[in-house]
């Protein structure tokens, strides 16, 4: 017998016969009395809370007017230094205008060998949730694949305040599981030496979030 | 469970030991209590922190009821989405099946995401012996490996050593697994992450296999999901261009919509942040974005015998946050280690015997590792009522012998009420015998006199007290 089959056989002896009452149906087993959302707010409130949420996990936040991305986007490369930035395909060419480096964008066959040596990468984002301070991306246009904004260690990441939502379960009910999706709540960081949290291990030391106000 | 762990003494002795340790106990509670505060504020945030506990127990235990069907649908979705699902009956065929995935590749290296599942197995030690090297790539896993030592904590493996400790294995010991330590390496954490990003990063640039573990398996869409801080998840997850994940089953949840629940009440209860740096979540494979094959290694392991418990199952709701951990008395003490298994603290002293069985020393000693003072229960964010499981587990520890003096004093006890002549009889004699009463007991015994005074007998037994106060006196009202 294959071990799928005993392993099926054993879980539907230790449940005596298998089902409990109600069938399978999680709707029914499930009471979700919790909060759709923590509060009241205004989309503005929620833009502002989302800048708070982000600063306290250190992400740099950086507040636009949608004619001025190129400028802020332009700043920040310069300060970090970086000689090269790569792009994913999609990002809106006027964001890059101002860029005074070397602009790469993303094709097939891009090592992470060659993501090493590059200063900077630009983004989109999928959404963003205010309460907990998280971006979301799901390799959409102007996102690129994982290891674009995994192996740079300065990512600008640039969000609209329509992106914005207030909270995780709104989030969730946006995002489609289809898509690979990567949650990123400040910079990469490290809780392993005596349990106190340090920023900057593997992933992006430099997080910037551009965030758009609305036009 | 693995061999790592097996031959460990029981629980008080290797409990007496580390207790013994100053610098371990100084390291524990620093870093318990750091983390206790700051979890309560974390929880404190959101309001209806009871109504998300009560869906999270309720969405484990739909599951577990469910526990086949929800399999089935996981494994359908994990195929449709490109991947492929392998069934591990225990430790021996989950390593066989990953040893066969990677010598399929023709690598000999893989990198490794922080995995309990793959640390209850034994992985990296069997794949060491089939001439495969494992890279730990969690910072406190990097630090266990590379010392050659054993994991305290569920989430912080290292918990145990201090900066100053880490600072001295990195010295000593990244050499002899690559690029070595920083000149003038200092204990600034900082700078130790540093050290760790450059040992690792030259690893994850020429990975071709990555092996994880997952928090959760949704079993509607077949997504799998990773919750970690550092980035080495995502470097293990989406450069190889092979992912295999070892996968406890209980880690299925029905729906795409109860990751809502999880992903508000783990990273609170784990490292008491709103939300862990990085979250991972993928289906099967993608075209041109990560790994071009991903093989699931769906683990049993005991845990459908810990299901067919109806009291211990409950065990099976745990995410692995590690709040229980932080919280509980005994572990601040004792530490990780004296548990005896990869699973410490008061989750692991109600996993570990029901998992492995309560045949040995130190398997039989867990359920007793405990005051039960319920701080566990009180912080788990999917409400297991650990106390509840200790207790269980003791009256089937004690029902198989376990103790055997203690069965004996028990029956004899028994014996005794059952007869009240004969227990009249030993009261006297033993209240004449006073003078003759040792301070310590002899034998069996001494252990428990060892930290405990003998009760005092009075000079005669209650039963002639009220005999002589009492006597007559009833009637004549």
């Amino acid at each position: 017998m294959s071990s799928r089959r005993q392993m099926l056989d054993r879980i539907r002896r230790a449940l005596d016969g298998g089902a409990g009452p109600g069938g399978a149906s999680p709707a029914a087993a499930v009471s979700r009395a919790y909060a759709h959302e923590h509060g009241d707010r205004t989309p503005a409130e929620t833009t502002d809370l989302l800048v708070e949420t982000l600063e306290q996990y250190k992400a740099a936040v950086h507040r636009a007017a949608p004619g001025k991305v190129p400028h802020v986007v332009a700043r920040l490369v310069a300060e970090a230094g970086s000689g090269r930035v790569v792009v994913p395909t999609g990002l809106p060419e006027h964001v890059l205008g101002l860029v005074g480096c070397e602009v790469e964008h993303e094709r097939p066959g891009l090592t992470a060998g060659d993501l090493d040596t590059c200063g900077s990468v630009i983004t989109s984002c999928a959404l963003a949730i205010a309460e907990t301070g998280t971006i979301v991306l799901d390799a959409g246009p102007g996102q690129g694949s994982r290891k674009l904004t995994l192996v740079p260690d300065h990512h600008i990441c640039i969000v609209r305040a329509e992106q914005i939502v207030g909270s995780v379960p709104q989030a969730l009910a946006r995002l489609s599981p289809a898509r690979p999706l990567t949650w990123i709540s400040g910079p990469s960081a490290s809780s392993d030496i005596e349990l106190n949290r340090v920023e900057g291990v593997h992933g992006p030391r430099r997080l910037d979030v551009v965030v758009v106000d609305r036009g | 469970m693995t061999g790592t762990h097996l031959g460990m003494p029981a629980f008080p002795e290797a409990a007496r030991e580390a207790v013994g340790n100053s610098t371990l106990r100084a390291n524990l509670r620093h870093a318990t209590r750091t983390i206790r505060e700051k979890r309560a504020l974390a929880v404190t945030e959101l309001d209806d922190w009871a109504a998300l506990r009560e869906a999270g127990k309720q969405i484990k235990d739909h599951t577990l009821r469910h526990l086949d069907t929800y399999l089935l649908q996981l494994e359908e979705a994990v195929t449709a989405a490109g991947g492929t699902v392998h069934w591990a009956q225990d430790a021996a065929e989950a390593n066989r099946i990953v040893t066969d995935l990677v010598r399929a590749t023709g690598e000999t290296e893989v990198v490794k995401v922080k995995s309990m599942a793959t640390q209850e197995i034994g992985l990296n030690e069997h794949l060491a012996a089939e001439g495969i090297t494992a890279y730990e790539t969690d910072l406190a896993e990097l630090i266990v490996q590379l010392a050659d030592d054993r994991p305290s904590h569920i989430l912080v493996p290292a918990i145990h050593r201090n900066r100053g400790e880490i600072r001295d294995i990195f010295r000593e010991r990244m050499g002899d697994w690559g690029r070595p330590a920083p000149e003038g390496l200092s204990d600034i954490p900082a700078e130790l992450a540093e050290a760790a990003r450059l040992h690792l990063r030259e690893k994850f640039l020429r990975a071709k296999v990555g092996v994880s573990g997952a928090n959760f398996m949704v079993a509607e869409t077949g997504t799998l999901v990773v919750v970690e801080s550092e980035g080495n998840g995502r470097m293990c997850l989406t450069l190889p261009e092979t992912l295999i994940s070892v996968v406890g089953i209980e880690k299925v949840v029905p729906t795409w919509q109860d990751l809502e629940v999880f992903l508000q009440t783990l990273p609170r209860s784990s490292t008491a942040e709103r939300m862990n740096p990085y979250t991972s979540m993928w289906t099967g494979t993608t075209d041109g974005d990560g790994p071009r094959d991903f093989h699931l290694v769906l683990l049993d392991n005991g845990r459908t015998a810990v299901l067919a418990d109806e009291v211990g199952r409950q065990a099976l709701r745990c995410i692995r946050c590690s709040a229980c951990l932080n919280v509980c008395p005994v572990y601040e003490r004792a530490g990780g280690h004296a548990y005896g298994s990869v699973y410490p603290g008061p989750i692991g002293a109600i996993l570990t015997p029901q998992l492995r069985g309560t045949a040995s020393e130190v398997d039989a000693s867990l359920p007793y590792a405990s005051t039960l003072c319920g701080a566990c229960y009180d912080v788990c964010p999917v409400a297991i009522d650990i106390p509840e499981v200790l207790v269980h587990l003791r009256e089937q520890v004690a029902d198989q012998g376990g103790h055997r003096v203690e069965k004996a004093v028990l029956g004899a006890a028994a014996w005794a009420f059952d007869h009240p002549a004969v227990l009249a009889t030993a009261q006297r004699a033993a209240s004449l015998t006073r003078a003759l009463h040792p301070s310590r007991l002899p034998g069996p015994g001494r252990a428990w006199t060892d930290s405990r005074d003998l009760p005092q007998l009075p000079d005669k037994p209650f039963r002639d007290w009220w005999k002589r106060h009492h006597e007559g006196k009833e009637d004549a009202q």
